[in-house]
């Protein structure tokens, strides 16, 4: 075209970023690459080639790891982990700063190297993925500074065993490896099949940077790789992103291990847009939520429910919008969508998007690349809830929409998902946005923005979403296990003795504590209780899942009033059973040491009064803060209820255990269902009493009896039940582990490990940490 | 000079004049911007678009053809805007513009004080280029109201082709979008065959919703173009506002089906801010909008920097600005 032919067109034309540098650097490396195993690479082995998606070409052939790969990475990890530990903050921080420097100083390669390997257009690259790298190692080059000081106590798991996708693959790296290396643990990684160049080009830096060998190993290969990482005997702590099918088998297979584990999983988030929204920026917003990085994303604004009134000229002025995107080359400067990461992704999208028999479907006309792998920008309108594609997440391109009449609908329609991870709001009303955005079911709130990250702001998901938080404070939490060794805890069985052998006196039927009612078991059986010497000191009912759903339906309906109960209303309850116990404090006393055999019941009922006082402080204390992103406004991480837990009580202390899961539970405005202590229930039955007299709402606290064998299964499978607790002396940790991977739920077990209820380990930043979800809301301003 | 009634004297007219509407407060109230989200928008644009090598030489050719070439000073003479004028017919050396294939590139317009008409319509005499003047008791829109009306008459009168109205900034503050129309519904009137740029001063409206009302009110009260700035105000031209305001358009044209030029003037000195600014008119708006008759950038020393990137574009070298003619 001559420049008078473009004057009068007016089109952009190409504007290629050079891929010889990336290319060179492969070509350095021998266009093969092997392991990075204790500071150095290993000889490439049998592998498979990893290919630029926009074009087809080979870029490099990898190798596929071993079992002894990976035994030889983890081993190097843990020989390198000691010493990496004893370095200390500053040390640390000084090799992160290294890190980051470095990455700085090869963004353009960096950033050139992940668009041949992912697809993604290089201005994403460029000006989103790479910023956002260096800026985490920055950030946790900080954290490491001042570990030490804010977070005594804490000490690293140990190693790490990191597991991540093909969307943002040295993003992700670094999610992963600078709160690791930042809190003194050593890692082994493994990146996406068909994503790891830039991992080894990190790793190459590693090198460079003079990081310690071993503190950081790389093996790569396909998801059988994974699955002998996370299940590797020396991994002590496993971080997954991925899907969410992938994140249930982790689960699973790391079920009993011990190993602390954090998920990071799919999503399918709710772009909510209200009719007093800035339209316009509403719109634009979306090219950022479903087209930014082809929709590959997890947190993907994927969803969008617009307000009734305007859904008409939303969706116009949006297919408008599509119409002007670029699809194409993605190393061409001025492309806003590029290639899909691989042929099979491409495919599973083209055929869920196939199989959408309603709405309407609507793609920009302009054509797609003949060569490479693409798929076009598509909205489908006039779907519901009901159809698949409203629930399912597609992971390409693809809007779905659906419309709501108010603010309670909009909330209802957006929390109607398995998923949780984020959400946008778009409403011009600072009322509106800001009533709406807590009660979304997501890790992450964008108001009048989408898709905002910063190494500072916690960013991971609630329901099948995953667990676990990355960025900041709560990120770095995750890699740090309070210090000290653990005891052993052995299982404690119930007395046993003579029915006739009664304390006499008025029958005093205990009864199942469902709802703000004594309610009787659903299965119509009794136990009876025995003291040590084999008195029967009372019965029991026998609660089976019948009584756990009825106790579950109780909780759940109760959850959401006591969630929105003000922190020093929740302290007033907590401090009123404390008085209404200390009333009692006698016969609990009695009570304790006529099961137990013991003579410290009085001591106990003193540390449960103490206990109850300790989360009535709490109450409206354990503050969310307000983060430093570089934003004009504010990301709030807020402390928000999990929901419902459900607990199996510590056996061995049949008050002070029962008080010291409650309590945090109702302090953090959680509704619970508390399995008493299983050989010695009558103290928690007694409480129910407690309960009763101190204005407790109906179903915020609900106790039951029965064998922790037989009834943790069904609360850990339970839907409705949002984090599951086991301080059982039964150990059902790999049970309720287990278990709990269909839905993804929160468990903190103990791994047949002792608690000391009375010490300072009975109390504190775990359990507040337990009994509530990070949620971070952005809020983005300015008139 | 005799004031002659050529209503489509503007080289590439071709739409239909925006006749306006009546007020329509539920639309002006309606309008929505939210800062932080256009900020983001124009943070990244010039990111997502790049134009390179012959694109690039096209595109800042397309710029020229839409610059308002301006003098607006108080030191104005007749020889200072003939040369002005001499500079809008041959923007660019002829040596440069020859390989290009873009002989005969000029500029959109030249914009001066009204008693500079005269000498500019003199000056540009035969070549189409129209000559635009500010009006309306300029650059704060304060002088007593009908001696405001009777300046557009009087610099139509002397043959001004278009005609840079001031609004009332103290209309837009206090909330009285009646007054504002009123207002806009009086230049247009006045201007009669000449097109008429309202001028929202936006550095002085306080807020991008404020921007986005004021142009709703001035396109439904007549306006050809609604223009940014002055070039008086501490802040002028910007892209928020600039995005602000060319929705507006682009809502208008959907409702009405009238399009509305657009202006951005003051501060766009660099070709590559031109490009920008392109670009987005090119996105949020669509091609038609690139074209003389709806857009332009009121400028005075844009064009220096376009031609020196055109030199550079032609020999491969970077040029200095003495090797190119003064306007």
């Amino acid at each position: 075209m001559t420049v008078k032919e473009i004057f009068e067109n007016m089109e952009y034309g190409p504007a290629p970023e050079s891929a010889a540098e990336a290319l060179a650097w492969l070509v350095d490396q021998g266009d093969r690459f092997g392991h990075f195993i204790d500071g150095a690479f290993t000889d490439p082995g049998d592998g498979f080639d990893s290919r630029n998606p926009a074009t087809g070409e080979v870029l490099a052939t990898l190798s596929q790891a071993r079992a002894e790969d990976v035994s030889a990475a983890v081993a190097a990890a843990r020989r390198a982990q000691p010493k990496w530990e004893r370095l200390g903050g500053h040390g640390r921080a000084r090799h992160l700063y290294a890190l980051a420097r470095m990455i700085q100083k090869h963004a353009r390669l960096f950033a050139v190297l992940e668009t041949l390997d992912n697809g993604k257009p290089i201005r994403e690259a460029r000006d989103i993925d790479i910023p956002l790298v260096h800026r985490h190692f920055y950030h946790h080059a900080g954290l490491a500074q001042l570990i030490e000081s804010e977070l005594p106590g804490m000490v690293p798991h140990g190693v790490c065993g990191q597991v991540i996708p093909w969307n943002f693959p040295l993003l992700m790296l670094a999610w992963k490896v600078a709160p690791a290396l930042a809190a003194g643990n050593t890692v082994v990684l493994k990146p996406a099949e068909y994503t790891s160049l830039t991992a080894l080009l990190f790793a190459d830096i590693c090198r460079r940077a003079g990081l310690p060998k071993g503190v950081m190993n790389i093996v790569t290969g396909d998801g059988a790789v994974g699955e002998l990482l996370v299940a590797h005997d020396g991994v002590d702590k496993v971080a997954f992103t991925g899907s969410t099918d992938v994140g249930r088998a982790i689960r699973r297979a790391t079920a009993g291990h011990g190993k602390a584990l954090t998920l990071e999983l799919g999503g399918k988030s709710a772009y909510v847009v209200f009719d007093d929204a800035d339209i316009d920026s509403a719109v634009e917003g979306l090219a950022d939520a479903i087209w930014f990085n082809g929709g590959q994303v997890c947190c993907a604004g994927s969803r969008l429910l617009v307000q009734e009134g305007i859904a008409e000229t939303f969706h116009t002025r949006l297919r408008a919008r599509m119409d002007k995107l670029r699809i194409g080359d993605p190393m061409d400067k001025c492309i806003d969508v590029g290639a899909i990461v691989d042929s099979a992704q491409r495919e599973r999208v083209a055929s869920m998007v196939a199989g959408c028999t309603t709405g309407t479907v609507y793609q920009p006309g302009a054509g797609l690349p003949a060569r490479g792998c693409y798929y076009p920008p598509t909205l489908i309108t006039g779907l519901a809830p009901s159809d698949p594609l409203m629930q399912e997440e597609i992971f390409g391109p693809v809007l779905v929409s659906t419309t709501f009449r108010t603010p309670a609908e909009a909330v209802a329609l957006a929390n109607d998902t398995r998923y949780g991870l984020a959400a946008s709001v778009w409403s011009e009303n600072l009322n509106l946005a800001l009533d709406v955005a807590p009660k979304l079911a997501a890790g992450v709130v964008w108001v009048n923005a989408t898709n905002l990250f910063d190494a500072a702001a916690p960013f991971g998901g609630m329901r099948e979403s995953g667990f676990g938080r990355e960025g900041g404070w709560e990120g770095l939490r995750a890699y740090l296990r309070p210090a000290g060794k653990t005891k052993p805890l052995h299982r404690i069985v119930p007395s046993h003795g003579d029915d006739s052998k009664t304390q006499g006196g008025i029958d005093r039927t205990a009864k199942l504590y469902i709802g703000g009612k004594q309610a009787r078991p659903d299965g119509g059986y009794t136990r009876t209780v025995f003291s040590k010497s084999g008195t029967a000191l009372g019965e029991v009912p026998i609660t089976n899942r019948k009584d756990i759903r009825n106790a579950v339906e109780a909780a759940t309906g109760a959850a959401g009033g006591w969630a929105r109960t003000t922190g020093h209303a929740r302290a007033q309850i907590l401090y009123y059973m404390a008085e209404n116990l200390e009333a009692r404090a006698a016969e609990f006393a009695g009570r304790i040491d006529a099961m137990t055999g013991g003579r410290k019941g009085a001591e106990e009922v003193v540390a449960s009064i103490r206990r109850l006082f300790t989360y009535a402080a709490w109450a409206d204390k354990f503050d969310g803060r307000v983060k430093g992103v570089p934003l004009r406004g504010v990301a709030m991480a807020m402390r928000a209820p999990v929901g419902v837990i459900g607990a199996l009580c510590p056996d061995e202390a049949p008050l002070l255990g029962l008080v010291s899961v409650m309590a945090p539970a109702m302090a953090m405005g959680n509704a619970s269902v508390l399995i008493a202590s299983d050989p010695f229930p009558l103290a928690a039955m007694d409480f129910t009493q407690v309960l009763e007299t101190s204005d407790v709402p109906g179903g915020v606290v609900n106790i039951l009896s029965g064998a922790h064998a037989d009834l943790a299964p069904t609360l850990a499978q339970h839907a409705s039940v949002d984090a599951v607790w086991s301080f059982s002396s039964t150990d059902l940790s790999a049970q309720i582990e287990t278990d709990s991977a269909g839905t993804l739920k929160r468990t903190w077990v103990n791994h047949a490990q002792a608690r000391d209820w009375s010490g300072a380990v009975g109390e504190g930043h775990a359990f507040l940490d337990a009994a509530t979800e990070v949620k971070t809301i952005w809020v983005p301003y300015g008139e | 000079m005799q004031a002659t009634e050529t209503p489509t004297q503007l080289p590439q007219v071709t739409e239909p004049r925006n006749p306006g509407q009546e007020l329509d407060m539920d639309w002006v109230m309606s309008a929505r911007a939210n800062t932080s989200a256009i900020e983001r928008r124009c943070a990244s644009l010039p990111g997502r678009r790049s134009v390179k090598k012959e694109f690039q030489a096209a595109w800042l050719c397309r710029a020229i053809s839409c610059i308002d070439l301006t003098t607006l000073a108080g030191d104005d003479t007749a020889g200072r805007v003939a040369r002005l004028c001499a500079k809008a017919r041959q923007p660019v050396r002829p040596d440069i513009l020859k390989p290009l294939g873009m002989e005969g590139l000029t500029v959109g317009a030249v914009c001066v004080y009204h008693d500079m008409i005269a000498p500019a319509r003199d000056a540009l005499t035969g070549t189409g280029i129209p000559v635009a003047a500010v009006s309306t008791g300029f650059p704060a829109g304060l002088s007593p109201f009908h001696l405001r009306v009777a300046e557009i008459g009087e610099s139509v009168k002397v043959g001004a082709d278009e005609i840079d109205i001031v609004i009332s900034r103290r209309h837009v503050l206090t909330g009285n979008w009646q007054a504002l129309y009123d207002e806009m519904r009086a230049f247009r009137t006045a201007c009669g065959g000449a097109h008429v740029k309202a001028i929202l001063a936006t550095g002085e409206l306080g807020s991008l919703r404020n921007v986005a009302r004021a142009s709703l009110v001035c396109m439904m009260a007549g306006a050809d173009f609604i223009k940014t700035s002055t070039g008086k105000e501490a802040v002028n031209a910007t892209l928020p506002v600039s995005l602000v305001m060319i929705r507006a358009i682009r809502d208008y044209h959907q409702r009405t089906g009238y399009r509305v030029g657009y202006k951005p003037a003051g501060g766009i000195s660099k070709a590559k801010d031109a490009l920008v600014y392109l670009s987005l008119i090119k996105e949020e708006l669509g091609n038609r909008w690139l074209q003389p008759d709806l857009f332009r950038f009121g400028a005075s020393s844009l064009l220096g920097d376009i031609e020196r990137q055109l030199d550079h574009h032609v020999t491969g070298a970077y040029s200095a600005s003495w090797r190119h003619a003064m306007g």
